[in-house]
């Protein structure tokens, strides 16, 4: 398909969108589909063809909503009311309302904080188009991006592009995508690969899999204009075989734009040739680093390897490849089409455009949210998020899970941005934001987290295999009350040299929980070893005080 | 008839604890320090076998370089500057022996390699006196199916020799880890005792690279153990020859 065959199809989708004016778009994202969302997507059609609506209004599935708490979500077009808490026998209510007012007990007030708040890019699709329809993708420009790209533009103003736009990787690391991309594209060797990371792991996290579900084909384009810009000519997509439903659509999406003529063999009847397949994982965290990854996708056993050389040098099978996250990818499109100053308008001086988060844990509002770059965590938890639920008071919020901090009451002001997360103890991480209220213990969090990285640690380095199974030891001993003012020594002494000797990113990274906690909630380390108290009521303790004391 | 330009190595000079060394371009900092006798610890490294990065032993430190850096796994460049030992390096390597004791059960007394351990050998020379961590003793299996060989997991420090040796150099590929984090275990086959591996060629060079007393050959007691590497040199020379 040819730049103006693809414009020609998406004026046509958008002509056909505006004669059948009205739709009710259901989401069937994970979330909503665990409570049923396609029991009440099949009720609505049956509804409407009953009333014989089913030429004026027709019924989408669609990618998350964001409200996840709220599900099974829906919400109706042209006229944009939501409706949330849906079960098939309200089908007749939805349909019956469609020119009115949504009936108060399923209503979902559209004009909240959540939803205003909010700035879409990666996720402006999500919610408005069906996932298995390339045609819909593409009526939302879709396409047009990578067409125009490969027809109007060399790799070289690609990059520059990128560049230009501050665009820095989502994955966690936040290192500048225009810098990986020249050194890929710089880097000697007549074979390149392209790979997107969708192995995703934080516990909570689920804004790649919402992204792959919702819009699969705004990756595939991404990683064909990547692909394009370094001059590679096959990619994978290494996706965690927990993500079934992601896997279905991604496949689907790559037939449908092999079939245009969007991926494959002389795409947009050019020389640029494209293909990519996908690799599932085999449910280990540490693949999510990007040398395990390689590995894995090679066939081996996904254990990380020292870096340098980077992959952008010696990559898979040894050559230059470029890595990028889901969200990275899913940024680029967007990027193409409107601009790099466009981009960069949006967010801080060092960090730009928006982030997806999933909130979790003690927030009212639970689910997926896009904000731009240098919103306050007050803003996220308590506008977005609505604030702490049954009156409890805020304690901490944990960002970038297993490798992230816990940030205390006093920096809830503070912008979020990669740096300022950085300077505090955390990191921007992958997305994940676990709100805590004074009913968590702080070690008990540092804990968790450690006996995930315990049991998520590949084995390879000393540092990590022990010093985890160590330090989780210690933490098991003062969340029991059995432990000594000595234990915490050791406990300090092992975060530093854990994080210090470890290989790769998941050992470095894994005292953070503790380090971060230890910064900050200190008292709560003391009064668990001293008086052998857990203020939060959390931890059991086998020695309380006074009883064999 | 001059060789492509691209195969020619670069000469570099770096400077390895104040002493001006030289070096051919592609050669680790392991390898160059070894050249000018300057001595890096090391476990999982062995010269003829493929690089790790495991260990953590041979971590030194760069000028410039944002984290300490595995000896045996980076490269050396131009006007680099290495220190291979100070204080901070010291401690770490100590907590790196004290962990690989505390891990598993480490009886030195009983051990047919008593004397002649790497391990042992490490923690002597790094002067590591005590293990402050708390041993985990955990249940370890002890295989003695080969008719020749016995693996004796309580002693095994994961430096995986046995597997690359096995992969690269015999090409049978018996040895593979299994498992993660504390609980990977070093296997044969598909997890089968070792004397009814199929694949197994019986050659004895894993026992030989083993650095603990993990692997060994059977009717042999306490500090009896000597191994023999002499293939492994060699087999290198061989190899560089042909190349």
């Amino acid at each position: 398909m040819t730049l103006e065959e693809l414009l020609a199809l998406a004026k046509a989708e958008q002509e056909k969108k505006a004669k059948n004016a009205k739709s009710i778009n259901v989401c069937v994202a994970a979330g909503c589909l665990s409570s049923r969302s396609d029991a009440v997507k099949t009720a609505l059609s049956k509804e409407l063809r009953a009333k014989g609506l089913e030429k004026t209004c027709q019924v989408k599935g669609v990618g998350c909503l964001g409200l996840c708490s709220m599900g099974p979500l829906a919400v109706t077009e042209p006229n944009g009311k939501f409706y949330q808490n849906l079960n098939e026998a309200d089908a007749a209510e939805v349909v019956a309302s469609l020119d009115t007012e949504p009936p108060a007990r399923i209503k979902c007030d559209g004009e909240v904080a959540f939803f205003k708040r909010q700035k879409k890019i990666v996720l402006e699709n999500s919610g408005m188009i069906d996932a298995e329809k390339i045609e819909e993708y593409i009526g939302t420009r879709g396409y047009e991006g990578l067409l125009r790209s490969i027809t109007e533009s060399n790799p070289q103003s690609v990059i520059e592009k990128i560049t230009k736009s501050g665009l820095r990787g989502r994955g966690g690391g936040g290192y500048p995508t225009g810098l990986k991309w020249s050194t890929v594209a710089k880097a000697n060797g007549s074979k390149k690969y392209v790979i997107c990371n969708a192995d995703e792991g934080d516990p909570g996290a689920f804004m790649d899999r919402s992204v792959l579900e919702g819009d699969p084909h705004r990756i595939i384009e991404g990683m064909a204009i990547a692909a394009y810009a370094v001059g590679a000519s096959h990619g994978y997509i290494y996706v965690r075989a927990e993500y079934p439903l992601a896997v279905k659509r991604l496949k689907l999406a790559i037939k449908q734009a092999e079939s245009k003529g969007l991926l494959g063999k002389n795409i947009g009847r050019t020389q640029f040739s494209f293909d990519i397949d996908i690799r599932l994982g085999a449910g280990a965290f540490v693949c999510g680093e990007e040398t395990a990854l390689i590995a894995s996708i090679e066939g081996k056993r996904g254990q990380p390897t020292p870096r340098p050389p980077y992959p952008a040098e010696k990559g898979l099978w040894d050559c230059p490849t470029l890595i990028n996250n889901v969200e990275t990818f899913a940024n680029i499109s967007t990027i193409i089409r409107n601009g790099a100053e466009w981009f960069a308008s949006i967010g801080t001086e060092k960090s730009k455009g928006t982030k997806v988060f999933a909130l979790a844990g003690r927030v009212a509002n639970t689910g997926l949210v896009e904000v731009p770059m240098g919103i306050t965590l007050r803003e996220i938890i308590f506008d977005i998020g609505g604030g702490i639920p049954d009156g409890k008071k805020f304690k901490a919020v944990q960002t970038g899970g297993p490798s992230g901090g816990c940030i205390p009451e006093q920096f809830l002001d503070m912008p979020v941005d990669y740096d300022s997360l950085a300077k505090v103890g955390s990191i921007m991480g992958s997305g994940g934001m676990i709100i805590m209220d004074e009913t968590s213990c702080m070690v008990d969090v540092a804990k968790y987290f450690m006996e995930f990285c315990m049991t998520e640690s590949c084995g390879k380095c000393v540092p990590c295999r022990v010093g985890t199974t160590q330090m989780h030891a210690i933490l098991e001993k003062i969340t029991t009350g059995v432990a000594t003012p000595k234990d915490l020594e050791l406990l300090e002494e092992l975060c530093v040299f854990v994080r210090d000797m470890s290989l790769c990113g998941l050992g470095i990274t894994s005292p953070n929980p503790v380090l971060s906690t230890l910064k900050y909630f200190k008292n709560e380390y003391t009064d668990h070893i001293e008086h052998k108290k857990c203020t939060a009521g959390v931890c059991h303790m086998k020695n309380p005080q006074g009883v064999l004391a | 008839m001059t060789p492509p330009l691209a195969t020619v190595p670069l000469i570099l000079t770096l400077t390895i604890d104040g002493q001006e060394v030289g070096a051919r371009e592609g050669q680790t900092i392991f390898e160059v320090a070894k050249e000018n006798n300057i001595p890096i610890p090391a476990l999982c490294n062995l010269e003829g076998l493929p690089n790790l990065g495991a260990c953590r032993l041979c971590v030194v430190e760069v000028k410039g370089a944002r984290r300490l850096l595995p000896a045996c796994a980076t490269n050396v460049s131009e006007g680099m500057e290495v220190s291979t030992t100070n204080e901070k390096l010291q401690k770490y390597r100590k907590m790196v022996l004290e962990l690989l004791f505390a891990e598993r059960n480490h009886t030195c007394s009983v051990c047919v390699s008593n004397g002649r351990c790497e391990l042992q050998g490490q923690a002597q020379a790094q002067g590591m006196d005590h293990v402050h961590v708390p041993y985990l003793f955990p249940k370890q299996l002890v295989d003695a199916s080969h008719p020749k060989f016995v693996a004796d997991h309580n002693r095994c420090i994961l430096c995986q020799r046995c597997v690359r040796v096995c992969d690269e150099i015999e090409g049978a590929h018996t040895w593979d880890v299994m498992g993660r984090g504390i609980n990977s275990k070093v296997i044969t086959d598909m997890f089968e005792p070792w004397g009814l591996s199929e694949s197994c060629t019986h050659c004895g060079k894993c026992v030989q690279v083993c650095p603990t007393g993990a692997l060994f050959e059977k009717g042999k007691s306490v500090a009896e153990m000597v191994k023999k590497r002499q293939f492994l040199p060699y087999l290198n020379t061989m190899r560089k020859y042909h190349e």
